[in-house]
């Protein structure tokens, strides 16, 4: 179908504003249903994501991460794949961070050793990426599938290795010991006492110039380099991407992986940043934020700090508002995750046909008007 | 040698309690994926069937009105599924997702706003729950060897959901290979155009398909949550509609192999929980965890094609467009 029919700014600004909408009055619903007020719960959310400074670090801090995630489901959506594995893209990820930190901690300070940790980081993402990949581009398996099964299989890995393996010696939790204090990544407290100014204390660090850093990169890949717009060229219509002479094979590989790398900063976030160890399920649920978060970012990577803003104050508004008011469990902002991504995801062509026929009349009425 | 038995016959006993809801669900995904509808809700359904099973059946004190409960409650998954996909057209994948989070999210919110415990359900007793039947004469031949012992432990004394599982497989057999519908369900699958050449209105077939899908999911759901356990608990689907959704993808997409299948990897759970702590001659101990990444280890190695080649019916995954 035509995308002419619309103007861009309505493609792009209004119809996702109209299925986040979509998407948030039926979350409300939801909330009547189980006998609470919408607008309440709404109003803890709003001050508790950003009330207060320790509220807005937590807020930011989950941001990070959905940025990470966002951006990589996003890339591999433009080469017209779907990468459902970030969850355990990230988690690998996490531990190529978390290896590398832990057998260079003491012998370099923590920013000596961060390329260190987002190379060993992204190899670890982009090596669990590529296994699906593979599959995909040569023995013709589909990488939903795959992705979603490599999802499993790092899951049992991680408690396989953090049980048997990376446990602290003496320690009955199943954790890496700790990283050395210098060798992690300095907290936004911190830094903002350097320069004299005093915040709360949050696991917002550093990690969050990173992703602002890898949306820039992501931007120049995808539309100012030549892989950029091969990857794209094969998300648009893969034979003409063939027949331009693109080795379409091989650019889905190195899709999937620049993807698994880009999730596996999160691990850069978690492990370097914020737990300042290896630990079971520190992903919590990233990997799939991302899938909704590159929905309702249309893929691009403004969209994508929008979205992940959003993403990001509701996971802190929704711990604050159950805190407030245990009634309303916080998984309510599980139900908005899920109504978004059908929204913003399944039902996006619903919306787009009754806003295609107000357009044409709107102009129709213009255009006579002219005459 | 006798204890040996013993132990074989428990862990196959188990394999079946275990295998129940993944033959339930991969039933489901074979009349869903036949028609071409991917189908990764599959663990949604059974989440939200298992939640309205327990609800209904803890508030009306019937197992069978909570049964009832959960068909419905994942049919309407099943057709939120379909208005997506088939009617707007929109990505599978991204609508079974969506599903799934849902349900996770809902049954939880729902869960601890109606009863309190922290996601559970109160506890089922009496008629709210499925127990286990003793068939006819399980008792009088449970001491003839060997078969009488087989009869008595593996094939007596499971709930009526186990048997309706075990049931399904040879009626969706018959449905898909043996039928006018099945055969139209096939040929939607694999080339759409033509069946709607033919006259067939390809939206209700698949809407079709979808409803049988969550028919079977809710079945799966209510034996989670009434059958093998006596309430619903948070998450208690545990990915078992993904172990579902591999091993009929191991079973090429076909009621029979998707079976076995399913017997398999239900054997490797049983056989997780026995080899626990267990010193195997020549090997060690086996990793819990290993034997729990084994379903998906050996569903990705079949999807490389190293043993046999898993081929998915041609039209899954695109939504019809009608030409006007």
């Amino acid at each position: 179908m035509s995308n002419k029919t619309l103007p861009t700014w309505v493609d792009v600004g209004v119809l996702p504003l109209i299925n986040v909408c979509l998407a948030f009055i039926v979350s409300g619903f939801v909330i009547l249903l189980i006998g609470e007020s919408p607008l309440e719960a709404v109003k803890y959310i709003v001050t508790g994501a950003f009330g207060y400074d320790e509220g807005i670090g937590y807020t930011l801090f989950y941001t990070t991460n959905f940025i990470f995630t966002g951006l990589a489901v996003s890339i591999a959506f433009h080469a017209g794949l779907f990468n459902i594995g970030g969850e355990g893209q990230a988690y690998i990820g996490g531990l190529g961070v978390g290896l590398m930190c832990l057998s260079l901690d003491s012998f370099m300070p923590w920013w000596a050793l961060l390329p260190f940790a987002i190379a060993a980081g992204g190899a670890f993402g982009a090596a669990w990426a590529f296994i699906p990949a593979y599959l995909q581009a040569y023995r013709g398996s589909h990488v939903v599938i795959t992705t979603i099964m490599f999802n499993f299989i790092a899951s049992a890995l991680m408690v396989y290795l953090l049980v048997n393996v990376l446990i602290e010696p003496g320690s009955m939790a199943p954790q890496s010991r700790s990283i050395m204090e210098a060798a992690t990544l300095p907290s936004m407290q911190n830094l903002f006492a350097a320069i004299g100014i005093d915040i709360a204390n949050s696991p917002l660090n550093v990690s969050i110039f990173l992703a602002m850093i890898c949306c820039v990169l992501v931007w120049l890949l995808l539309w100012h380099t030549r892989l950029g717009y091969a990857i794209r060229m094969i998300g648009f219509n893969e034979n003409a991407a063939v027949y331009s002479g693109i080795n379409t094979r091989r650019i889905i590989v190195i899709t999937m992986c620049i993807s698994g790398a880009i999730s596996a900063l999160v691990g850069i976030n978690e492990v370097m940043g914020a737990q300042e160890r290896i630990l079971l399920d520190f992903v919590a649920g990233a990997g799939f934020t991302g899938i909704a978060v590159a929905l309702m970012g249309r893929n691009h990577p403004v969209g994508i700090v929008i979205a992940s803003l959003l993403f990001g104050a509701l996971k802190q508004g929704g711990a604050e508002l159950s805190f407030e008011n245990p009634d309303i469990p916080n998984n309510i902002v599980v139900v908005i995750e899920g109504l978004v991504i059908l929204f913003c995801g399944a039902l996006t062509l619903m919306t787009k046909p009754s806003m295609e026929k107000l357009f044409l009349k709107f102009y129709a009425k213009k255009e006579n008007a002219n005459v | 040698m006798s204890e040996f038995i013993l132990i074989l016959l428990s862990t196959l006993d188990s394999t079946i309690r275990v295998s129940t809801p993944l033959i339930l669900c991969a039933m489901a995904g074979l009349f869903s994926e036949r028609s071409g509808i991917v189908d990764i809700g599959l663990e949604g359904k059974m989440l939200g069937g298992a939640f309205a099973a327990a609800a209904v059946a803890s508030i009306t004190g019937s197992a069978w009105i909570g049964l009832s409960a959960a068909i419905g409650v994942s049919v309407c998954m099943a057709l939120l599924h379909g208005f997506a996909c088939i009617t707007h057209k929109g990505n599978q994948v991204v609508s079974g997702l969506a599903i799934n989070i849902l349900a996770s999210g809902l049954t939880v919110t729902l869960g601890i706003a109606w009863f309190h415990q922290g996601g559970q359900t109160p506890l089922l007793s009496g008629d709210a729950r499925f127990y286990s039947i003793d068939l006819p004469g399980a008792l009088a031949v449970a001491d003839v060897p060997v078969i009488g012992a087989i009869y008595s432990q593996l094939i007596s004394g499971h709930n009526a959901l186990v048997y309706l599982a075990f049931f399904t497989v040879p009626v969706t057999w018959w449905i898909v290979y043996q039928t006018r519908f099945g055969l139209r369900l096939r040929a939607v699958g694999e080339n759409p155009q033509a069946v709607d050449t033919a006259g067939i209105s390809v939206f209700w077939l698949r809407y079709r398909a979808v409803i049988c899908a969550g028919i079977l999911c809710g079945i799966a759901g209510a034996y989670l949550s009434t059958g093998q356990n006596a309430a619903f608990i948070r998450e208690m689907s545990a990915g078992k509609g993904y172990i579902a959704l591999a091993a009929l993808i191991f079973g090429k997409w076909r009621p029979k192999a998707a079976l076995l299948a399913c017997l398999l990897f239900g054997f490797l759970e049983a056989l997780t929980v026995r080899l626990e702590g267990v010193d195997l001659p020549l090997i060690g101990q086996v990793p819990t965890q290993l034997m729990q990444a084994l379903p998906y280890i050996l569903t990705v190695v079949l999807l490389a094609g190293f043993i046999g080649k898993a081929v998915a019916p041609k039209a899954i995954g695109v939504p019809y467009i009608k030409e006007r």
